[in-house]
């Protein structure tokens, strides 16, 4: 019951006019933050700072007006992803996959309300998990070590054999592309540059987010020309009518795993909202994908990456509150903020700063719900989007892509790295090569490498450790059966 | 028209000649070589709000984060592009010294921007889980002595990274061969100390600053302090140096200028950098941040980093890091 009294002593602070104000304008510049491709909620918590400061807010105002910021931006991330082929930032990147078919069948205010209600349902149970589990999940998350997560990307990367499709030998060399990207920069093990052509740009790596607007959105700028020269345009038919109850309880349960999938995976410091939303949506596909609707617009290919992304946002925050430690890129600058209020993040914070944690968590909840409220009655006017000609909206997604990806890292290299990409992209799709499995190649194969290479330095190269824990076990086990499963269902079908 | 131009050519005279001697700053910028969250960063923000609220520039101080090649990104940037920029700051730390000491930023050496001011200074720790059999800095270095193998140290940078030197810089000082020491890097201080929260690796060479809170809530055992001192927010804890370690790691905290700033410019930021170094506002975000107060500015500071470059570079090599 103490929890439930702090909880209480949290709602409070947050229902003050000035906090509950803050949440709403957090959230609501959270979602157009989102909605631009490029600029993700990393940059969004950091552009605020200083205006937060500017208003001389109390720390725990201040917090809740970048947190709002924080999961605004996982909401917003969905807009482009499902209207454009634009993934909003990086928990959005799979949204693409069943959200653009799906707006390009018409059901686009559909796939914007599904997908709200799922964002809704994740944030909100990923917020339940931080006010009841906390501390045992931060202990949880700590048995995390390098050997674990290498257990755990394997597992995921055998996800990703599921977004096979009808040719899984060009799906496997999308994702050897990916991984050939990710071995750029500098080596984890001797920090050494490799494939860097002396370009100091390129040290940290290829940059996620880069390639996947190059990939996705130049790709569809590319498409799209091609489409009206050839005189392919047809004028698209747009629905703005909101979920039908039947879609959104054929969901549910698909939003119900994602959100908890995405939770967990967001507890873990070296993981993220990317990893949380596509085991999500892979672990969907092999479960009740029985018609091989999912890439073609299934409203369940939507929900379960949204719920799984914004449940990442507030699984973050578990060991941000608890240990002091940021589990992602944005709780790492929300943490930074809170030094600069003088609120110093660690084990104690609960105890020290109880009306910092509750007020914000207690936000939380009320944030979650009014950027459903916010994004319901908007669906219709976003959706309209896609009634816009041609020849303002194929520039338009282009312009958008190059200011947001500008506005990162202020390096006009990173736009000629993305427009390469692009036009790689465009060549892949025209050989009908998928282009999911290159992201997500891109992003485990750097956090397998180096999450391998930090074991064996433990272990002095010795292998056994990669198997020595149970949560390693069971994450192997779990990879075997993932990478087994379609074999095992056809069997299973067979045998009935 | 033409008396129109006479008083116009007149009043910027005016304008130019009450303006020469003295500069006056226009829209400063702050370059935070990194993504927002991280060390160089809070250094612009905070200094850079600073600045703005005891009203010593005119306008909010803009900050661009550039990341990329640690720092390299940015330094080729303001090297190449922005010479005689007299309202840029660059921030800057031990890890860019570190760097240009072992070639990382391409050509490019210390010797090519300006060196402007160090406001304040974190400290490396010797951490370890609170559980731990080592309750002193000897015991630690005794097991290390007996087999070097068997303790991983997990830090926060890459190899050749600050917290891969300060364990090389202790074994060098206890007389272990470096090269024996086993060092896991971790991308971030917060992911090193999860993994020995986790037990995964047994010593954390994070910085004071990092470890206090975490000491507090009795999770870990701070051994010892990298500093000639004892710090003023760790009084129970021995310095390395006191143990007879000559192992001392300064993460000072400060600016860069781009090259070609006038005189008269470089010397106003390194008298308003005193300033801001000597102000209250600066010496509570300081201690709430962990920092102990180092000030070095404008030809001090120029020495002291064209020393430190060599040091590091000598260290390097010493330790077979670069050749």
């Amino acid at each position: 019951m103490d929890v439930l009294s702090q909880l209480a002593h949290g709602f409070e602070i947050a229902l003050t006019p000035l906090n509950l104000g803050l949440a709403l304008a957090g959230a609501f510049l959270g979602t157009l933050i989102g909605a631009l491709p490029g600029i993700g909620p990393v940059n969004g918590v950091a552009i605020l700072i200083p205006i937060a400061y500017a208003l001389k807010l109390p720390p725990e105002s201040a917090l809740i007006l970048l947190a709002g910021v924080y999961y605004g931006a996982e909401y917003g991330g969905r807009i482009s992803s499902i209207l454009l082929n634009v993934p909003g930032d990086a928990g959005a990147v799979i949204t693409t996959l069943d959200g653009y078919p799906m707006a390009q069948k018409g059901k686009a205010g559909e796939a914007l309300a599904l997908s709200a209600l799922a964002s809704f349902i994740g944030g909100t149970l990923a917020v339940i998990g931080l006010t009841l589990f906390a501390p045992l999940l931060a202990e949880w998350a700590i048995r995390f070590g390098p050997a674990e997560y290498f257990a755990l990307m394997v597992f995921a990367f055998t996800t990703l054999s599921s977004l096979a499709g009808r040719n899984p030998a060009k799906a496997l060399a999308a994702s050897v592309f990916g991984l050939m990207l990710a071995t750029v920069g500098l080596d984890p093990g001797s920090g050494l540059p490799r494939f860097t052509f002396g370009q100091l740009k390129l040290y940290d790596g290829v940059d996620f987010l880069i390639v996947a607007i190059g990939l996705f959105a130049i790709s569809e700028v590319l498409v799209l020309m091609e489409k009206s020269h050839l005189g392919e345009a047809a004028r698209m038919r747009v629905e703005t009518t909101l979920v039908p109850l039947k879609t959104f309880l054929a969901s549910l349960w698909s939003i119900l795993r994602g959100a908890v999938i995405g939770f967990f995976i967001g507890v873990l410091p070296g993981a993220g909202a990317s990893i949380a939303s596509a085991v999500a949506y892979t672990t969907e596909k092999r479960l009740v994908d029985r018609e091989g609707s999912f890439g073609q617009g299934d409203p369940r290919g939507v929900a379960a990456p949204e719920a799984a992304n914004n449940a990442a946002a507030g699984g973050a925050m578990v060991p941000m509150l608890t240990l002091g430690v940021p589990g992602s890129g944005t709780t790492a600058v929300l943490l930074g903020a809170l030094m600069m209020f003088n609120v110093t993040p660690g084990p104690l914070i609960f105890k020290e700063r109880p009306e910092v944690v509750w007020g914000l968590i207690a936000s939380m909840y009320i944030g979650n719900l009014m950027l459903l409220v916010l994004n319901l009655p908007l669906v219709g006017l976003f959706a309209r989007i896609l009634t816009i000609p041609r020849w303002f909206l194929i520039p338009a997604i282009a312009g958008l892509s190059f200011v947001g990806v500008y506005a990162v890292n202020n390096s006009a290299f990173d736009l000629l790295f993305m427009t390469g990409i692009g036009v790689w992209g465009y060549l892949m799709r025209k050989f009908g090569f998928p282009l999911a499995p290159m992201i997500l190649g891109l992003v485990l194969g750097r956090l397998m490498e180096v999450n391998l290479r930090r074991a064996l330095a433990i272990s002095g190269g010795d292998w056994e450790i990669l198997f020595a824990s149970p949560i390693a076990q069971v994450l192997w086990v779990l990879a075997l059966v993932s990478l087994l499963f379609p074999w095992l269902v056809g069997r299973f079908a067979r045998a009935r | 028209m033409r008396r129109l131009f006479w008083i116009g050519l007149l009043a910027l005279g005016f304008a130019a000649s009450s303006s020469a001697g003295a500069f006056s700053p226009g829209n400063v910028e702050c370059i935070a070589p990194a993504n927002p969250g991280g060390g160089w960063d809070f250094t612009c923000r905070t200094v850079g709000k600073l600045l703005y609220d005891l009203k010593l520039v005119p306008r909010p101080v803009k900050v661009t984060n550039m990341p990329g090649g640690g720092g390299g990104v940015a330094f080729a940037h303001v090297v190449t592009k922005r010479k005689g920029d007299a309202n840029l700051l660059v921030a800057a730390s031990p890890a860019t010294t570190l760097r240009l000491a072992q070639g990382k930023y391409g050509h490019f050496t210390e010797n090519d921007v300006r060196w402007l001011a160090a406001l304040g200074a974190d400290f490396g720790v010797i951490a370890v889980r609170a559980d731990a059999p080592w309750k002193t800095l000897d015991d630690l270095i005794a097991d290390l002595k007996k087999d070097p193998g068997k303790i991983a140290f997990g830090g926060g940078s890459a190899v050749g990274g600050q917290d891969h030197m300060k364990v090389l810089l202790l074994a060098k000082a206890a007389g272990i061969d470096p090269k024996k020491i086993k060092y896991v890097p971790f991308s971030g201080g917060g992911e090193a100390l999860t993994s020995l929260l986790g037990g995964f690796v047994q010593v954390f060479p994070g910085d004071a600053s990092e470890t206090i809170e975490q000491m507090k809530a009795g999770k870990i055992r701070i051994l010892a302090v990298l500093s000639e001192e004892r710090l003023e927010a760790l009084p129970d804890v021995p310095t390395a140096w006191e143990l007879g370690y000559d192992a001392v790691w300064a993460v000072w905290r400060g600016f860069y200028m781009p090259p070609g700033v006038p005189d008269d410019a470089y010397d106003w930021w390194v008298a308003t950098m005193k300033k801001v170094a000597d102000s209250p506002e600066w010496a509570e975000i300081r201690a709430g941040r962990g920092l102990a107060p180092f000030f070095k500015g404008g030809a001090e500071f120029e020495a002291f980093i064209k020393q430190q470059v060599k040091d590091f570079r000598e260290l390097s090599r010493s330790l077979g890091l670069i050749k």
